[in-house]
């Protein structure tokens, strides 16, 4: 990545100059931990690497003037101008299209699809394009695009704005694939897709946008920016919760509804422990087998229906690492094989903490 | 982009002077009204089918669009290129006939579509082929052993794109404009003068991506000029099926952007058009389509047989059209072509065959291994795991062959 000096041949300003100007007006401010939303540590990873590199280049529909339909990009266009943040027409192909491109000739885009399902015009390009592309090449090209995805359900969204649609990415070799579930890990995880070299397809629970962390953001880009090991989270897995009964395995938006029925077992006098993922792919084995292994039982919560997807990968690979330590078969609480349902019905589809812990009581406990 | 509503003019356009209304139009559009209309003045042709030179009025040319002829040493050297690609693409498919290779989309009777989109790009411009193009992608001045990598069955690519400013040929259609697209728009956030020839067939002028990449080129302003090889068909069904369009170029008005159709069988009109493009495009007045009128002499690639779609009367229509023949009788007219010249073109074109068969007929061993290598820039944990495996695999069959020979 490079960072230059001075205002280029548009008369541009240059990162360092604005990031100069950054900096004099955060340390204005008190840097105090604050309540944070999901949305707000987006919008603020985004502000952050275009102002770290003048190659970082975001663009998508309605992410300019309006700032996104979620407002992630907030603010941006007026701050960094219509070259670093800008609306496109309206064709998701195209988006990534040109992202492929913009990436042969040396920048970082990070482009955003409106929802989940509106994406998939865009999948030949993803998948035959720039998924492969590194590999094509034998590594000449490179392929640093974030395709950034609000996804998921839990917002009462209609039809064609709800599906989680991970697995079908996570099946394609060349992509990574990341889905925060916590403000700080928004923050953090945003800024590693972006400085990734690799395709990073970068989930956004939907229903977590306005959810609030108390932290300090300046804190939290002090520590990415120093490089600290604690800001990296690809291939890391985390313990959210300890426990001792049984492991509950999540990511993305389930991390939350796993940590409630956690602490409603706990008031029942079970010790469940929560792995979030982070990312899907590159996935930590490691730490999903530890947790299983120590607890000999565990269920997988995922909104993505259950068949062929992401949770069968994970059970799948939990009975070949931790076969000779269960208890019990491992379960999974997904959505069923339906199409995303209206609002009135998506209760009934989501994984909730009702099913999640019918599924703990499942776990063949000795009477 | 721009703040003009085109609704307003386009309501009172049945009111007002018609001409003046398509100028207004054309101006939006950053064009000459003349360059707006383009496709309606049929196609430019400078050769005759006898490789006679046509009088500048026979040419097809709209008033004010006379084309510079290219220096003679220019229109020699184009010549060499189409020679060689010819050897080239015959060659080609001599070695998949003997098994050398996996499959090959021979370009021939598209040879000057080939050469003049290779040579009409400076240093720092781009060209996204696609798997028909491989003799533009040779002329660019890749190695034609990295080049037929693909089709050889070693790897999906051989050549490294950005060092040559040269897409990768990929079997998905049209894909590629897009990349031509985003490499234009990153080169001029950049302000850099780079210009990207993006190339397809007929029939991908049907798929979404070539309406995608066309109207964010246009909406972008960007210098891109989309080159449309018309060969007549897509595999087996012909143009009629997949546009009613009364040309392809005339697909540009739509975008608002300068369209042009051109005698894909003639190198010397084809080298005006493109250069005419390619320095429009770079004085920030592009994008542009160009369409060039061709004939795809045989088969989509070994694996097809084209007697099932097609009269044989209408190939031999196309090859008195043929476009060496054209450019030699011109050449020799001119007394630019002695013999001495046509003797060592010949050379060329029997070195770069000879040195095709040398290239592939040697064996290559490929690495297993290189399958687990370039997935992502660095392998995953889960992708060394299954590396691991597929060693310890390829370790027990070799045990085992070895204790059978023992």
């Amino acid at each position: 990545m490079t960072v230059t000096t001075s205002s280029d041949a548009n008369g541009n300003v240059s990162a360092a100059t604005a990031r100069a100007t950054e900096r004099a007006a955060e340390s204005a401010a008190a840097a105090a931990p604050q309540p944070v939303t999901f949305a707000k540590a987006l919008n603020t990873a985004l502000a952050d690497a275009l102002t770290a590199s003048d190659d970082v280049v975001l663009f998508g529909e309605d992410i300019g003037t309006l700032g996104g339909v979620f407002r992630i990009t907030d603010g941006l266009t007026a701050r960094f101008g219509e070259h670093r943040c800008f609306d496109t027409p309206l064709a998701e192909s195209g988006i990534a299209g040109m992202a492929a491109g913009m990436a042969m000739n040396g920048m970082r885009p990070v482009v955003e699809m409106q929802f989940d399902a509106f994406a998939y015009p865009a999948l030949e390009q993803i998948f035959s394009h720039i998924a492969k592309m590194h590999n094509r090449t034998r590594g000449a090209l490179k392929m640093p695009i974030v395709i950034r995805i609000p996804y998921a359900g839990g917002i009462g969204g209609v039809e064609h704005h709800c599906d989680s649609s991970e697995s079908y990415y996570a099946h394609t070799p060349g992509l990574k694939v990341y889905a925060p579930a916590t403000v700080a890990d928004a923050y953090r995880m945003l800024r590693e897709a972006i400085d990734s070299d690799d395709p990073v397809v970068f989930f956004e629970p939907k229903k977590l946008y306005w959810s609030k962390e108390t932290l300090d953001l300046d804190a939290l880009r002090q520590q990415y920016d120093d490089g600290a090991d604690a800001s990296r989270s690809e291939g890391r897995a985390v313990v959210a919760r300890q426990g001792t009964d049984a492991t509950l395995i999540a990511y993305g938006p389930s991390v939350s509804t796993a940590m409630a029925a956690a602490e409603a077992a706990a008031e029942e006098g079970r010790s469940l422990e929560v792995v979030d993922l982070r990312t899907i792919v590159p996935l930590d084995d490691q730490t999903i087998t530890e947790a299983v292994c120590k607890t000999g039982r565990a269920v997988v919560v995922a909104e993505t229906p259950g068949f062929a997807s992401v949770a069968s990968e994970l059970v799948a690979r939990i009975q070949e690492r931790c076969f000779h330590s269960l208890a019990a078969p491992v379960l999974r609480v997904t959505g069923f094989d339906v199409p995303f349902p209206a609002p009135k019905l998506e209760e009934y589809f989501l994984p909730s903490v009702d099913r999640i812990l019918d599924a703990v009581d499942d776990l063949q406990w000795e009477a | 982009m721009g703040t003009e509503q085109p609704g307003a003019a386009a309501a009172s356009a049945g009111e007002v002077d018609r001409a003046a209304y398509l100028d207004e139009t054309a101006r939006k559009f950053g064009i000459s009204v003349e360059d707006y209309l383009l496709p309606t003045h049929g196609s430019i042709r400078i050769l005759d089918e006898t490789g006679r030179l046509r009088d500048v009025g026979e040419q097809g040319t709209a008033p004010g669009h006379e084309y510079p002829m290219p220096e003679a040493d220019e229109l020699l050297a184009a010549y060499e290129a189409l020679v060689v690609g010819r050897r080239v693409n015959d060659q080609n498919s001599a070695l998949v006939r003997q098994g050398r290779m996996a499959v090959y989309p021979s370009s021939h009777g598209q040879e000057a579509c080939q050469v003049a989109a290779a040579l009409c790009l400076g240093d720092n411009d781009w060209m996204f082929p696609t798997y028909r193009d491989s003799v533009a992608v040779m002329t660019k001045g890749i190695d034609p052993v990295e080049t037929m990598t693909l089709f050889r069955g070693d790897w999906h690519g051989g050549y490294d794109p950005a060092k040559y400013k040269v897409g990768i040929q990929s079997t998905p259609l049209t894909t590629q404009l897009l990349h031509a697209v985003g490499v234009a728009h990153a080169a001029k956030l950049r302000g850099e003068d780079t210009v990207v020839v993006a190339m397809c067939g007929d029939g991908a002028t049907s798929e979404g991506d070539f309406h995608e990449a066309l109207n964010f080129a246009a909406v972008f302003k960007l210098p891109v000029v989309f080159f449309v090889q018309n060969n007549q068909y897509a595999i087996s069904v012909p143009l009629a099926q997949q546009s009613v369009a009364p040309s392809l170029a005339h697909k540009a008005v739509g975008y608002g952007m300068a369209g042009e159709r051109v005698d894909g069988n003639d190198l010397i009109a084809l080298m005006a058009v493109m250069r005419r493009a390619v320095r429009l495009a770079r004085e920030g007045h592009g994008p542009l389509l160009v369409e060039a009128h061709t004939y795809r002499m045989q088969a989509h690639t070994n694996a097809d047989d084209a007697t099932r779609y097609r009269q044989d009367a209408e190939v031999q229509e196309w090859m008195a059209k043929d476009p060496v023949t054209r450019m030699r009788t011109y050449l020799q007219g001119e007394g630019v072509l002695d013999e001495a010249a046509e003797a060592r073109i010949a050379e060329a074109a029997e070195a770069m065959a000879s040195q095709l068969r040398d290239g592939l007929n040697a064996e290559v061993e490929p690495d297993p291994e290189d399958l687990f290598r370039y997935v992502f820039t660095e392998p995953t944990s889960q992708l060394a795991e299954q590396q691991a495996r597929l060693a310890d695999e390829l370790a027990r069959d070799a045990a085992t062959q070895t204790e059978a020979t023992r």
